[in-house]
């Protein structure tokens, strides 16, 4: 294929071109949410992502200090500060809406009757006028100002701290792991007696399974509610761990089925007459083969549970004790919908982990894809 | 760090005791059948006729509570008044056929089900066939693959984030609004436009399910036989008609396998609708009327009414795919 590609340098430029969009389009979305968790609050909530690296350069209406912090110095009434809450540089600056930049830093504007405006490079102004300035608020001051690109931990170190987010990372690890590592010892020894275990009813536990497999979940959340309470299990850890052993079982038993049915006869059957039971044979030499089928398996499993919302809406109560980090997320977006820096990085925080597991074992998520799509239904 | 212990001793536990039951019933089983002495043959064939259900059980019993059971709860529900306990005839039924949002759900998800699975196949072939021509496929792969790996809510949280409006005049820090302002256009507050909301939420969806598609199609297009295409080199086929004439007919049972598997995941969207609109704005869906009425309005019979029209509509799939595997046992 590549030869045909090859002929014609123009098509494979073509062909580099779009793969380079569409990967852009595909990535830009996530880079933009990593970008944004990583800048200043302020910066993040009055320019765009894709201007970060660049100085901003801004229009602002500032106020003065108040009229009731002026000075009198030899009959001239002055009120001085700066514009700058957190540093950057003027450009320009004025005093009326006619001309917010009419001024170069460092001059002093006149203002009307003998008032005078002067805004320094740092932002320091002062405003001078022969009579006591009056009323409750302080003169406007448009300002042209640049200010350099900052980017900081804060807004990670805050939704950690003191938005919760590390007590959900804890829950959500908590949910995971038993839930990932359980449904795969279950299903591994169904999986090998459907595979190689001769048994009544064998074909049909198979064909339910696999109509189990697209079960909506939707179905299942108000039955087992209901069971749960009536047995008395309650919103706990324990029935989130079991409900997703279960919700998980059709696909594991799926996929590992069709691996193990794939290993070769001989193996097993020299086994069996070198008089190895079925126990014997599934612990030694069935589980150590099918390794690359667990992992697939378990990869899903874990991202599929971390990344779980309905169910840990369902079966965890919604306390702060309890609640997973996607639960966290929908809980911020509503309360906090305009803030972004919690948002961004709390996203952040909670995509990082299932990001260091798809691109580590990403070999094994492919091939647990395509066992599961391309060969079998 | 102390409920990381619990978790991890709970696993342990959980382990030990799978490890017990398949170790412990094994071994009950050999004691009480045992493969010697006079009855050693008729033994074995008893044994071996049981241990297949001890390896089974586990997973029937699970199975059974867990999603065959509600399968049969929820029609029984569905008959049934918001407690679950009063029967109330077909009134459920005749009430979803009325609600408004129930036909609106409908609509939307029909919506979803023919441009969702569509676009992430398309994009997702598209994606196949460029990043199989290119040196560097395999991070073009990785990379458009791993939206996969970020939760829908995740996912929501990026995509409400480019959406973002401001009013007009200042400056648009969501991706979409800057760039229609930067082609002069107005900004707008995308997710409450009814319609379009619905276009942009699946747009998320199709973020993610493109890399699937592509990975499974990829496949599938390395899977062709060489010979087909030589043949059609040297009839002098252009490469864009050895892909969509070839090509791409080799594959349509795979382009099937893909498009159904997105098409019940479409099925099920909900955390995405839930994050963005909570069905606001006409962009309701079934899976997220459910939840609603499940936790907000407490209506059992409702919701377990809803969740069976879910389950209904996946039903050809399912018939699709039992089908496939009954020729594969």
């Amino acid at each position: 294929m590549d030869n045909i590609a090859g002929k014609s340098s123009l098509l494979s430029w073509v062909v580099n071109v779009s793969a380079l969009i569409l990967v852009l389009l595909w990535t830009i979305p996530t880079f933009g949410l990593l970008i944004s968790s990583l800048r200043d609050k302020d910066q993040l909530a009055s320019s765009g992502w894709w201007t970060s690296l660049t100085s901003v350069e801004r229009n602002l209406i500032e106020r003065s200090a108040a009229p009731d912090e002026q000075v009198e110095k030899d009959g001239v009434y002055m009120l001085s500060g700066n514009v700058f809450k957190n540093g950057g540089e003027i450009t320009a600056f004025g005093w009326s809406s006619k001309k917010p930049n009419g001024f170069e830093p460092n001059v002093v504007a006149e203002m009307r009757n003998g008032q005078t405006m002067s805004v320094a490079t740092d932002g320091s102004y002062q405003l001078t006028s022969p009579k006591p300035f009056t009323g409750s608020r302080g003169k406007r001051i448009f300002i042209r100002s640049i200010e350099d690109p900052k980017f900081t931990l804060a807004n990670y170190s805050e939704v950690l701290f003191a938005e919760g987010l590390g007590q959900s990372f804890l829950n959500t690890m908590t949910v995971t792991i038993p839930a990932t590592v359980i449904p795969i010892l279950i299903a591994a020894f169904a999986a090998y007696a459907l595979a190689w275990m001769e048994f009544p009813g064998r074909a049909i536990l198979l064909v339910t399974i696999v109509g189990l497999l697209v079960v909506p979940l939707q179905m299942s959340l108000i039955p087992l509610l209901r069971l749960y309470t009536n047995i008395g299990i309650g919103k706990d850890y324990i029935g989130i761990w079991m409900a997703h052993t279960a919700f998980g079982l059709p696909l594991a038993v799926f996929l590992l089925r069709n691996y193990i049915a794939g290993l070769p006869r001989e193996i097993i059957e020299s086994a069996k007459v070198d008089g190895a039971s079925d126990f014997d044979i599934f612990l030694k030499i069935i589980l150590p083969l099918s390794f690359p089928a667990l992992a697939s398996f378990a990869i899903f499993q874990f991202l599929w549970v971390w990344n779980d919302l309905l169910v840990a809406t369902v079966f965890l109560p919604n306390t702060e004790e309890t609640l997973v980090m996607t639960g966290r997320l929908r809980e911020m977006l509503g309360s906090l919908g305009g803030n972004w820096e919690i948002l961004t990085a709390s996203a952040f925080v909670s995509i990082f982990v299932p990001l260091i597991v798809f691109f580590s074992l990403q070999r094994y998520l492919v091939r647990g894809l395509l066992s599961g799509s391309v060969k079998g239904g | 760090m102390q409920q990381i212990l619990i978790a991890l001793v709970t696993m342990g536990v959980g382990i030990a005791g799978c490890i017990a039951y398949f170790w412990g019933s094994n071994f009950l089983l050999d004691v009480i059948f045992p493969a010697y002495g006079k009855n050693a043959t008729h033994n074995l064939r008893r044994s071996s006729a049981i241990r297949p259900w001890l390896f089974m059980g586990p997973v029937i019993i699970i199975l059974t509570i867990y999603l065959v059971y509600p399968v049969v709860n929820s029609i029984y529900l569905s008959f049934h008044g918001s407690s679950g306990e009063e029967f109330i005839g077909l009134d459920n039924y005749i009430w979803l056929f009325s609600d408004e949002k129930f036909i609106e759900s409908m609509g939307n998800n029909l919506l979803w089900l023919v441009i969702v699975p569509a676009a992430s196949t398309l994009f997702g072939l598209l994606a196949a066939a460029l990043t199989d021509r290119i040196k560097w496929g395999n991070i073009a792969k990785s990379l458009i693959f791993m939206p996969m790996a970020i939760s829908f809510i995740g996912a929501s949280i990026i995509w409400k984030f480019i959406y973002d409006y401001r009013g007009e005049g200042d400056e648009q820090i969501g991706l979409l609004n800057a760039i229609v302002v930067a082609f002069g256009g107005e900004p707008q507050a995308w997710i409450t436009i009814p319609f379009w909301n619905s276009i942009l939420l699946m747009i998320i969806l199709i973020w993610i399910q493109t890399g699937f598609a592509m990975v499974i199609l990829s496949a599938a297009l390395r899977g062709i036989s060489e010979e087909t295409i030589e043949a059609a080199v040297l009839d002098g086929a252009s490469p864009l008609q050895i892909f969509f004439k070839i090509k791409v007919p080799q594959i349509y049972g795979t382009i099937a396998v893909v498009w159904t598997t997105i098409t019940i995941l479409v099925l099920k969207v909900f955390d995405i609708v839930l994050a963005m609109t909570n069905g606001q704005w006409g962009s309701q869906v079934l899976a997220n009327y459910m939840f609603d009425w499940m936790f907000r309005g407490h209506d059992f019979g409702r919701s377990a009414t809803i969740a069976l029209i879910i389950m209904i509509l996946v039903l050809p799939v399912m018939i699709w795919n039992v089908s496939n595997a009954r020729k594969d046992v």
